[in-house]
């Protein structure tokens, strides 16, 4: 398999995260959105070590996951923070930056 | 057998992107991206990266997403249905995106790789495993760095708590 075509993949997922994130009004939604877009990355991420023979490429894969992880976690809580104190997650509701 | 295989894949991985990000319903949307992590595992898995798969298939599908879950379920989310799911400036966004979708396609249409390496060659692969060649080379080289995700995810877990504690005190 040539490895343009992993590209290109790659860049189509990263695209449809892309569009999700600017586009919705739901909070969990852009997250989601998010995680699509470091999976795109994933997908490049890997498919350029295999094809350079490189396991750079796949060590990175693990610290992408390891970042999504913890991006899951504060972004979830953050959340949970703004159910709490607007009763919303849409984020065009949301116009007050202060406390 | 490949060919069949990677089209496969990879058309299921866009499409339940695209019905993940243009479902209405939250908990829908999640299940989507489960599959979509899912197919990715077994993408993995063409690229003799199974050690990858399988942390796939543990931390995203296995941890991330029933984090997503908990959190929705946890908000009430009934009047979703009613309202509508996009921004009032999604066609600007879409034309953004597709901005963004002609600019790298142009830069990857001249794309061409470089010599390879030889590391992860498929006889070492065979040999010692992905697993250990992926571990020795992380915990020789790339340990540093090892030792700052941790860090990070233990802050990220502390900030987490931190967070949700605070506004409850301050609520009640």
């Amino acid at each position: 398999m040539p490895v343009n075509w992993y590209l290109w993949l790659a860049l189509a997922l990263f695209a449809v995260g892309l569009f999700g994130f600017v586009s919705r009004r739901n909070v969990i939604i852009m997250l989601l959105s998010i995680e699509i877009m470091l999976n795109a990355a994933n997908v490049a991420l890997a498919a350029l070590g295999t094809r350079m023979q490189d396991v750079t490429g796949h060590i990175l894969v693990f610290f992408v996951i390891a970042v999504a992880a913890a991006e899951a976690a504060i972004g979830l809580s953050l959340v949970v923070l703004l159910y709490k104190r607007f009763r919303e997650v849409h984020m065009d509701e949301v116009r007050r930056l202060k406390g | 057998m490949e060919k069949v295989l990677f089209g496969y894949l990879s058309l299921a991985m866009l499409v339940s992107a695209l019905l993940a990000v243009f479902s209405r319903n939250a908990v829908k949307a999640v299940l989507w991206v489960l599959v979509m992590f899912l197919h990715q595992a077994v993408l993995f898995l063409t690229l003799q990266a199974e050690f990858l798969a399988a942390v796939q298939v543990i931390v995203y599908a296995g941890a991330v997403l029933v984090l997503f879950l908990f959190v929705v379920y946890m908000i009430n989310l009934r009047e979703e249905l009613r309202l509508p799911r996009f921004l009032g400036s999604y066609p600007l966004a879409f034309l953004a995106v597709f901005g963004l979708l002609v600019l790298a396609a142009a830069g990857l249409s001249g794309y061409h790789t470089a010599q390879a390496l030889g590391i992860l060659t498929p006889e070492a692969l065979l040999k010692y495993g992905h697993a250990r060649l992926l571990g020795e080379h992380l915990f020789r080289e790339h340990l540093l760095a090892f030792e700052v995700a941790g860090v990070l995810l233990l802050v990220a877990v502390l900030g987490a708590v931190v967070l949700v504690r605070r506004i409850r005190e301050g609520a009640v």
